[in-house]
């Protein structure tokens, strides 16, 4: 990679400070995606601020029937918590499918929500659940902040602190794992919400990032059950194409993938 | 260039190294610890496996600087028994036993790893292993007696003979 400068936040007050001081400083959380990133010399920042030893954003717990998760809770954290198995055991389950055993040892859920990439499990939970993206500088709704293909809401100088999960009746993420890579073809989380609302959130198919399955929301409050997934197709015009998959399959992994995960709810 | 200071195996030490230089690097060059390897250089093959404060992590996907007062076991300091003497671990015994590598070239990430494995599952099915191994590649064995070896190792660290 290209010579950097390491810089280790102490705390959220610094990492701030740090960032707003070298307008070509990057944030690192795990690193996970970053780390390669920078030894393919696909990024250049003149800094690395490191966020892995700032306390404040740790710590997962639940509140008044909202699962509080620090943004640099590690995918194992999430995975292993007795707090996130009985709120939201689908989502613990989610965490156990990111990358292998050593990227979940590192990775963590506030880098991987806000790199967005295209492919990753995460988005798919936040859009199915509602959750809302804590930041240094406010609060920002699941529906309003994914922009795009590794593209966020976030300004500069913005940090995410916490990710709020309010607790849903049920929840199951089915993922249509790349054989070599693992990385979502097609991940789709459905979650029935406190107030008996059903949200689908797909990851890893479509052409701009993790999106809301709307078709299948309305067809799914109608009438919770296989056969109203019955004929229901995601546009192959709205779904990424490439070397791993045409986007037809692309789409038609999506259904496969709800029915998938619509069977575990019912 | 700063110094980084850091525990490795159990003992003190400090080198030399830029804020870029990965750990996997800072191991094998500063360190002199060449039985951690690069293998695929894009944090897919495992080769680079160590233990950062008893977590199993890919050395390749982190600065060293990053591991700075960090407690750091790499393969070479596996072969300790309880009372610090000489002695295969459980893994690398089962290993040896199995077959469980040809060329050798994955082998301390598969040990890293499986050490790991067993620590979080000590009694884990053959999907739990395959499983805990999605993040180190073989391109040799085609992984049947490394999942053995994982499996005899348990039995070994259960106290089986």
């Amino acid at each position: 990679m290209y010579a950097l400068n390491y810089q280790r936040a102490k705390s959220l007050d610094e990492a701030v400070k740090l960032l707003a001081a070298e307008p070509e400083a990057k944030l690192m959380a795990g690193g996970q995606t970053l780390i390669p990133t920078l030894k393919a010399r696909l990024a250049q920042p003149s800094h690395l601020i490191d966020l892995g030893r700032v306390a404040e954003l740790k710590g997962i717990e639940v509140k008044d029937g909202v699962l509080s998760v620090g943004a640099m809770s590690k995918h194992y954290e999430v995975m292993t918590s007795a707090v996130v198995q009985k709120a939201i055991p689908g989502l613990a389950n989610m965490a156990s499918l990111i990358g292998d055993l050593q990227v979940r040892n590192m990775g963590t859920m506030g880098g991987s929500i806000a790199n967005n990439d295209p492919a990753a499990d995460y988005p798919a939970g936040v859009l199915a659940h509602n959750v809302t993206i804590v930041t240094n500088k406010r609060e920002i709704k699941a529906d309003d902040y994914f922009q795009g293909m590794f593209a966020t809401a976030l300004e500069e100088g913005e940090i995410i602190t916490k990710l709020l999960w309010p607790v849903p009746k049920k929840s199951v993420y089915a993922k249509f794992e790349h054989p070599a890579s693992g990385y979502a073809m097609a991940g789709v989380c459905i979650a029935q919400l406190a107030d008996g609302s059903v949200r689908v959130g797909v990851t890893g198919a479509g052409s701009s990032g993790a999106f809301r399955w709307t078709e299948a929301e309305e067809a799914l409050a109608k009438s919770f059950s296989l056969k109203a997934l019955e004929g229901l197709k995601v546009d192959p015009e709205t779904c990424l194409g490439d070397l791993h998959a045409p986007a037809e399959y692309r789409a038609h992994l999506v259904g496969v993938m709800a029915k998938r995960a619509l069977e575990k709810m019912l | 260039m700063s110094k980084i200071e850091m525990t490795v195996n159990g003992k003190k030490v400090a080198g030399e190294a830029e804020d870029r230089t990965l750990l996997v690097n800072f191991l094998r060059d500063n360190l002199g610890l060449t039985g951690t390897h690069v293998g695929c250089d894009t944090s897919q093959c495992g080769c680079c496996t160590i233990h950062l404060n008893g977590d199993a992590i890919k050395s390749c996907a982190m600065l060293a600087i990053q591991a700075e007062g960090a407690d750091i076991v790499t393969i070479e300091g596996m072969a300790k028994g309880p009372k610090g003497e000489e002695r295969l671990h459980p893994v690398q015994q089962a290993f040896t036993e199995c077959h469980g590598l040809q060329c050798g070239f994955c082998t301390p990430g598969m040990i890293m790893t499986s050490a790991a494995i067993l620590k979080q599952n000590p009694d884990p099915s053959e999907q739990d292993i395959i499983k805990g191994l999605h993040g180190n590649l073989c391109r040799c064995t085609g992984y049947v007696n490394i999942v053995k070896s994982v499996k005899r190792a348990a039995e070994l660290t259960r106290g089986g003979a």
